[in-house]
């Protein structure tokens, strides 16, 4: 049996692979992305980056209805935008088996919130499966698509960012062909008609009796007995940091944790002493055993925000910590925009232009930060159209001549496109401003519907924002180069004073795309002249925002190994105190 | 577990801290032992503080480093050694850092400051601290993008793998145009240590 150093993803995209799985779909979302990236690089498996994460999802349960085995993957909040088909593809069931996996970001370490979706399984009530580590991702979507096919269920694979960006030993297998299950036309079970759906929701509760008695027989659910005198029950990435706290105890490890197998939790109550549960964020498992009528206890110990780690979880039970020394003094040292980045000349400009700012989320969000602060709401994929549309019906023309909506290329064909028809359908008149670096960034460079490229690097045709915002019926469209930072600022201007609906293109490639990064390589980089350089009493470079400059013994200084020769510093210097290594001006 | 090593890789996003706890962890799988590697991708990667954690052992639970159980922290960048100091476990802790300062904006702009005296903040605590110029060295190696791979090298010196498991991994790891400098780079960062 071969061995390889996989992270909980790439377990996942070789779990299923093994699996026979022949369709798989997402929407690239940290942590989840990677699923798709590895899965995409098999040849026998048909891989797309979908628009969203609802288009993913029915993909994926069209593949299934058709007889495929199918994935979708997304990150926590991808599932909110996928729920519509979630919920109905509980009550259609599957043809070929269909594993959903959703990638929890306890920690928020890159996200808006810190739902956790253990409970869209029970709020679906489709089998919940949460793996450990790499060879539990590996194994479980293995079984996921079994457990999917026996009970004719969709089934949720539930992984957080550290088993999702974890490395560990997998053992790995070869490949099973699965063949296409036969496809039968079957109306009362794929069309959800109220007469239809009637009975498939006897069906699922017929459905969820079962699975509740087979989750008390399932490999993925075990008992380690150890010390009698303190029980521990746990899922996932908790079992993990609670075994390192507690190597000796008596564990109830849960891998198919719901529905709930009360037969086991019963017999491994009665085998301890004291049981507590161990769980990161929501009491999920904990209301669970309560509703059942058993006295457990686990959010008394354990945190319902942030992640668990094995200190929180030694603090939170035995109330100590291991002994250390003091933590040391940590500088701020919040994300950036990248040296170059085409963003930079866009948030420089709507900070010099005191602009409202309804924003989106993407790499982008960062202009909400220091130096630039040009960012007054973030709430999810598409809401900055949207919000800036409701921002001029709240207060009008006057306000809304200084204020933009700024969403990234992905993000608008992600969810951002029905809210232009929104503001051109209903008379209002925002400027929206797509920031089209041809890439979806922030989650490492994905391909998207407007990047020309599918996920398997193949070429596609490229959706045309100009003619889409005319077909939606905005009349003006601008296009920029943001790295001319004074003719941005000036079509940003007109786009804004422009009485009814505005388009702002903002086309320039991601400064980490590898053709952008040769550009780099090949151009000098800038120095700072010292003698003319004003520093603290200027700070025109500083409030640029860009990594590599910062301010040294009261100058500027620009850091060799970050600059990248673009010349957005230059631009705003007024004592032409920035030039080319090599020149002394 | 008690018997596991915990290794504590630091510094700025963008300076190869994850191909350099890739290394690491490969070198521990080639000794056959079992290991687990851990680190946040996404928006901490563009210019923020990084950090990976990377623990080897006969066997090895939580992919996280508990506070006070850290072996070694190895900084990419100065202030991001202090950052990690209540990893370290009381005793016999080493960290290992790199002279580099990395200014972020927050200082440029008054928001606040970078920390001073670090090699005394470790020092204090009687923490067997190792500064090293990752830069010149690699400069020296012939590729300024091999600072990693210094800093791989004195690390090693504290690591108890063969130097051929380490110079297997790096020759199947790195790009295979950097082989040669990567080599000379480690050899240097190993050297450091006499």
């Amino acid at each position: 049996m071969k061995k390889a150093f996989l992270s909980g993803n790439e377990a996942a995209a070789r779990g299923a692979w093994e699996a026979g799985v022949h369709v798989a779909t997402a929407y690239p979302g940290t942590p989840s992305t990677e699923i798709l990236e590895n899965v995409s690089k098999f040849k026998e498996v048909y891989a797309e980056w979908s628009p969203n994460e609802k288009t993913a999802f029915e993909v994926a349960l069209g593949a299934s209805i058709a007889g495929a085995r199918a994935m979708v993957s997304m990150k926590h909040v991808g599932l909110n935008v996928a729920a519509d088909p979630l919920f109905s593809s509980s009550y259609t069931g599957v043809n070929g088996g269909f594993v959903i996996i959703s990638a929890d970001d306890p920690g928020m370490h890159s996200s808006q919130n810190e739902q956790d979706n253990r409970r869209y399984a029970k709020f679906a009530k489709i089998p919940l499966l949460e793996p450990s580590d790499s060879q539990e991702v590996h194994d479980f979507i293995k079984e996921g698509f079994e457990i999917s096919e026996k009970f004719d269920t969709p089934v949720l694979l539930r992984l957080t960012t550290r088993v999702s960006h974890s490395k560990g030993i997998v053992k790995v297998d070869e490949r099973k062909d699965v063949p296409l299950k036969d496809y039968k036309k079957l109306p009362e079970k794929y069309i959800i008609l109220p007469a239809h759906a009637k009975k498939r929701h006897y069906f699922v509760e017929e459905r969820t009796i079962k699975l509740r008695e087979y989750a008390n027989t399932s490999p993925l659910n075990r008992i380690e007995w150890g010390d009698r005198s303190l029980g521990i029950i746990t899922s996932g990435i908790s079992y993990l940091h609670a075994k390192e706290v507690f190597p000796n105890a008596s564990f109830l490890k849960l891998g198919f944790s719901w529905p709930f197998p009360e037969k086991l939790l019963k017999e491994f109550l009665d085998g301890v002493e004291k049981a507590i549960v161990i769980e990161e964020n929501e009491p999920f498992l904990e209301e669970e055993i309560k509703f059942l009528g058993y006295n457990v206890e686990g959010k008394k110990y354990i945190p319902l925000v942030d992640e668990l780690s094995p200190e929180v979880v030694r603090k939170g039970v035995l109330k100590e910590e291991l002994e250390r020394l003091p933590d040391g003094k940590g500088v701020q040292r919040p994300p950036q925009l990248c040296p170059g980045c085409p963003h930079i000349g866009i948030f420089y400009n709507l900070w010099r232009l005191r602009a409202t700012v309804t924003g989106d989320i993407g790499c982008y969000t960062l202009g909400a930060l220091p130096p630039y602060r040009a960012m007054d709401t973030t709430i999810c994929m598409g809401a900055s159209v949207t919000n800036a549309h409701g921002f001029d019906k709240a207060r009008g023309w006057d306000f809304t001549k200084k204020t933009v909506a700024v969403i990234g290329d992905s993000t608008f064909v992600h969810s951002g496109i029905t809210g232009l028809a929104d503001i051109v359908y209903n008379k209002g008149n925002s400027t929206v401003i797509i920031l089209d670096n041809r890439i979806t960034a922030m989650t490492g460079h994905q391909h998207h519907p407007g990047s020309g490229k599918n996920a398997k690097g193949e070429k596609t045709p490229k959706l045309d924002f100009e003619k889409l915002a005319k077909a939606i019926g905005v009349r003006k469209v601008y296009h920029v180069d943001p790295h001319k930072l004074r003719e941005t600022r000036k079509v940003l201007r007109e786009a804004m004073a422009t009485e009814e609906p505005t388009v702002v293109l903002s086309e320039r490639p991601c400064a980490l795309l590898p053709e952008e990064r040769k550009k780099a390589k090949e151009r000098p980089k800038k120095v700072v002249l010292t003698d003319k350089c004003k520093g603290e009493k200027c700070m025109g470079c500083i409030k640029l925002g860009c990594p590599a400059i910062s301010l040294r013994d009261g100058k500027a200084y620009i850091e060799p190994l970050l600059c990248v020769g673009c010349d957005l510093c230059q631009q705003v210097c007024p004592f032409d105190a920035i030039v080319e290594e090599g020149q002394n001006g | 577990m008690a018997n596991t090593k915990n290794i504590i890789i630091s510094g700025v996003g963008g300076q190869g801290i994850l191909t350099a706890s890739e290394i690491l962890a490969l070198c521990a799988m080639e000794e056959g032992l079992d290991v687990k590697k851990s680190e946040v991708h996404g928006m901490s990667q563009r210019g923020g503080s990084v950090v990976s954690f990377v623990k080897f052992g006969e066997k090895v639970y939580s992919p996280l480093i508990e506070k006070g159980s850290g072996d070694v922290i190895l900084a990419f960048e100065k202030a991001e050694a202090l950052r990690w100091r209540g990893y370290l476990k009381k005793t016999g802790g080493v960290v290992i850092m790199n002279t580099l300062e990395i200014y972020p904006n927050t200082v440029s702009l008054g928001l606040d400051t970078y920390p001073e005296n670090i090699r005394e903040e470790f020092e204090k605590y009687n923490v067997k601290t190792i500064e090293v110029d990752a830069v010149k060295l690699s400069k020296e190696a012939g590729d300024p993008r091999t600072q990693n791979t210094v800093l791989l090298g004195v690390l090693s010196n504290f690591i108890d793998f063969s130097v051929d498991t380490w110079i297997n991994v790096i020759e199947r790891r790195v790009p295979p145009k950097t082989t040669q400098a990567n080599l000379k780079a480690f050899e240097l960062g190993r050297g450091v240590i006499k």
